[in-house]
């Protein structure tokens, strides 16, 4: 039997949406008929709504899509007033106070606090500004990710972002592919390092040569790039999986018609009556690559599908765990001579003062242009070299660094029980603290400079938690009898030419003992090391019970403020914060 | 009247008439001998699998785990509330639950 959320689908979704959005943002929120709240709340997400969790009714997350994390000039300033204007709720945040910018793994912009009314509102200005939010949650082509550089970087084999523009252009308010069994995540990446993380997403286009010609009389041959297929990969739900090779390697030109088949494949083929069934990941598990590639040959595309290329997975290095290259933080030369500088933006939040700032920053600085990676955080383009100096003194960049301490740069962070209904626990706020305690208080080898701590308030992943060093993820425990927010441990994970998830050393460890866990663990890794070995590696060469004593929860001084059942708050960092003293709906102006 | 109940957002919670009624990142203690070895099992309540009703009772299957154990996987049926008149009540949360096959 299908699903209520498809049936709701197949009455109305996508573009037609739209205009019923529009209507109850003119009469209000009260004004969607109390027996279909649920299903209109469903296709809200299409054009990138999700309503808050409970005790935040009437306020909605959204999400902007922005194709590779490319944020053309102006476009940021445009962000930063509508954060500045709308992005504000009756919960004032202790850290980063009450509008802000959060930038998200998948390269987009997530504001919270927005309410319905407002909604034609800030339409229009994000497309007065070439900006959407169509498609950014919802069953169907998200937004699209890749090497936040393409173009730009020095180290690219292929310029991915005129294929990725296409494929936006083309799937974006496509009625063809618009309702999917569930979300369809799409990576293009042209650089050799692997930063477009293929890997974790439904399909991959990883950059690949493939020799061509040489059937003919004269023999003549000649290496082509393009791109290598893999499909299947995603993290959520305990059920992570690395994209599957499906041996097909297609020129730039073919992408488009590569990548609709593979969608149109699994619209037809997806499982429909499971929600929990539905990623494609799951029909790889079931059908194997070999006849994933067979379909798609026979069925959806009307050309012969060339076999893989030679790809370069060997040099990848993003988020790899050793070697050049973990993230894009920093000042790199681009192509052209000028250079992009990658800031650290802790936990991917930024107060829309901060996101404005950056903005004239980037205008004064570079081209006006800026970019976002999948680790959360900015890349302001087109620097020149003579300007390099002066921009790195500006006062912005003591907070948002490009040289940031190892812990600093490497922490990633879910949104979690501030506004999230599926959360377990309090994650942006924590890990920010966390950062600070393990900045202050535990030294590194001297030789690592990277160490990434990904924090998920649950197993859906969003934050990729099994692609760190140290994964995080939320869950609760008793500690003296009472119940308190805990984190379960895993270590070792990455990218890189051999991925690999994190594996789960240690269970339910009290919040307030993990900053003390990960000292005692990286206080072991200094002093059993082999010479220059990376932590990853060392994680790899001892086995889970060693790895479960190395962490050895403690506590220390870090206190944690939010150790009680963040969830059940109207909001963790109201004065009253219960779920009687939750605002009311907001009214309608 | 029927009362429409589902689970929504992935899971995250269960709608009782369109209303955010029953949330995750609950602990429930559970009577439930097949989950694991413990006498009452001490459940994080992770996910929503499915929800029904049993007469006035409202149940769910939910994924979790127990933190006294560390066992983790679907339950049978969990009494979570009631619908009277028309209106949902949830469960007292510290009860201990009695689980169903
Ligand atoms: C209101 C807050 C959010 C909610 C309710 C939410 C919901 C979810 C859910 C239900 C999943 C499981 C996906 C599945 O099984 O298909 C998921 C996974 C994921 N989400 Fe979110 N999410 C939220 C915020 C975010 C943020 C801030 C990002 C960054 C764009 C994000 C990116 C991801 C990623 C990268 C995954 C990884 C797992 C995968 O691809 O399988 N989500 N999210
Ligand atoms: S990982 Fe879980 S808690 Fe964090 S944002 Fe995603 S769904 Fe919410
Ligand atoms: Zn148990």
């Amino acid at each position: 039997m299908p699903t209520d959320v498809e049936n709701w689908k197949s009455e109305a979704y996508g573009n037609e949406v739209r205009d019923r959005l529009f209507e109850f943002a003119e009469e209000g929120y009260e004004s969607i008929p109390d027996d279909e709240r649920d299903a209109w709340f469903e296709r809200f997400k299409w054009w990138g709504l999700y309503h808050q969790r409970n005790g935040q009714e009437g306020y909605f997350m959204m999400r902007i899509g922005t194709p590779n994390g490319v944020l053309e000039p102006g476009q940021l300033r445009t962000v930063g007033e509508i954060a500045d204007e709308y992005a504000r709720g009756p919960g004032t945040n202790p850290v980063f106070g009450d509008a802000y910018a959060d930038f998200t793994t998948r390269q987009s912009i997530q504001l919270h606090w927005i309410e319905l009314s407002d909604v034609p509102a800030i339409f229009e200005k994000l497309e007065e500004n070439g900006l959407s939010t169509q498609q950014a949650c919802g069953d169907s082509w998200r937004n699209i990710v890749g090497n936040p550089v393409a173009g730009k970087d020095g180290q690219e084999v292929i310029d991915a972002w005129p294929v990725i523009a296409e494929l936006n252009e083309t799937f974006k308010g496509n009625d063809d592919h618009a309702n999917l069994p569930r979300k369809w995540k799409v990576s293009v990446t042209g650089s050799a390092d692997g930063s477009g993380q293929g890997d974790i997403n439904d399909l991959a286009f990883e950059p690949a040569y493939k020799t061509v010609g040489g059937a003919g009389d004269g023999d003549e041959t000649e290496d082509v790039v393009g791109f290598n297929v893999r499909v299947g990969g995603g993290l959520a739900r305990n059920e992570p999986r690395l994209a599957r090779d499906i041996d097909v390697w297609v020129p730039p030109e073919r992408v488009s018609d590569v990548a609709g088949g593979l969608s149109a494949l699994f619209r037809d083929n997806g499982d429909r009556e499971d929600r929990y069934n539905a990623r494609v990941k799951f029909l790889v598990d079931e059908w194997g690559a070999d006849e994933v590639r067979e379909t798609l040959q026979e069925e959806y595309v009307d050309f012969e599908l060339e076999t893989a290329g030679r790809d370069v997975r060997e040099e990848y290095s993003y988020n790899a765990g050793e070697g050049e290259r973990n993230d894009l933080i920093g000042v790199h030369g681009q192509k052209d001579g000028t250079n992009f500088v990658g800031l650290n933006v802790l936990v991917g939040r930024m107060g829309a003062a901060d996101v404005l700032n950056l903005a004239d920053l980037a205008e004064e600085y570079g081209s006006g242009e800026v970019r976002l990676s999948q680790r959360q955080n900015v890349i302001v383009t087109d620097v020149p070299d003579d300007a390099i100096d002066e921009f790195l003194d500006e006062p912005l960049l003591d907070h948002y660094s490009p040289s940031p301490s190892p812990f600093m740069r490497g922490s990633v962070a879910c949104t979690g029980t501030e506004f999230c209904s599926l959360s377990i626990v309090e994650t942006k706020n924590r890990q920010v603290r966390f950062a600070r305690w393990l900045k202050a208080n535990v030294d590194l080898p001297d030789d690592v400079d990277e160490f990434h701590i990904h924090l998920s308030g649950c197993t859906a992943s969003c934050a990729q938690p099994q692609i760190a060093d140290v994964s995080l993820r939320g869950m609760k425990t008793r500690k003296d009898g009472d119940p308190v927010e805990a984190l379960d441990v895993g270590l070792g994970g990455g990218l890189g030419e051999d991925p690999q998830f994190a594996r789960w050393v240690t269970q339910r460890v009290p919040v307030d003992e993990v900053p003390g866990a990960i000292a005692n663990l990286v206080e072991s890794f200094a002093a059993e090391r082999d010479e220059d070995e990376s932590f990853r590696a060392f994680v790899a060469g001892h086995d889970d019970d060693e790895l479960d004593a190395f962490v050895d929860p403690e506590e220390t001084d870090y206190e944690d403020p939010m150790m009680h059942n963040t969830k059940r708050t109207w909001y963790p960092y109201a004065e009253n914060d219960s779920m009687e003293d939750a605002p009311s709906t907001p009214a309608d102006d | 009247m029927t009362t429409r109940l589902r689970v929504l957002d992935d899971g995250a919670w269960i709608s009782v008439d369109d209303s955010r009624e029953v949330r995750v990142s609950e602990l429930w203690r559970l009577d439930a001998p097949g989950f694991c070895a413990c006498d009452l099992v001490d459940l994080v309540v992770e996910n929503f699998q499915e929800v029904g009703v049993d007469g006035a009772g409202v149940e769910a299957r939910v994924y979790g785990q127990c933190i006294a154990c560390g066992a983790t996987g679907t339950t049978g049926w969990v009494p979570i509330g009631r619908v009277r008149g028309g209106e949902f009540t949830e469960i007292d949360r510290s009860a201990v639950r009695r689980v169903g096959p």
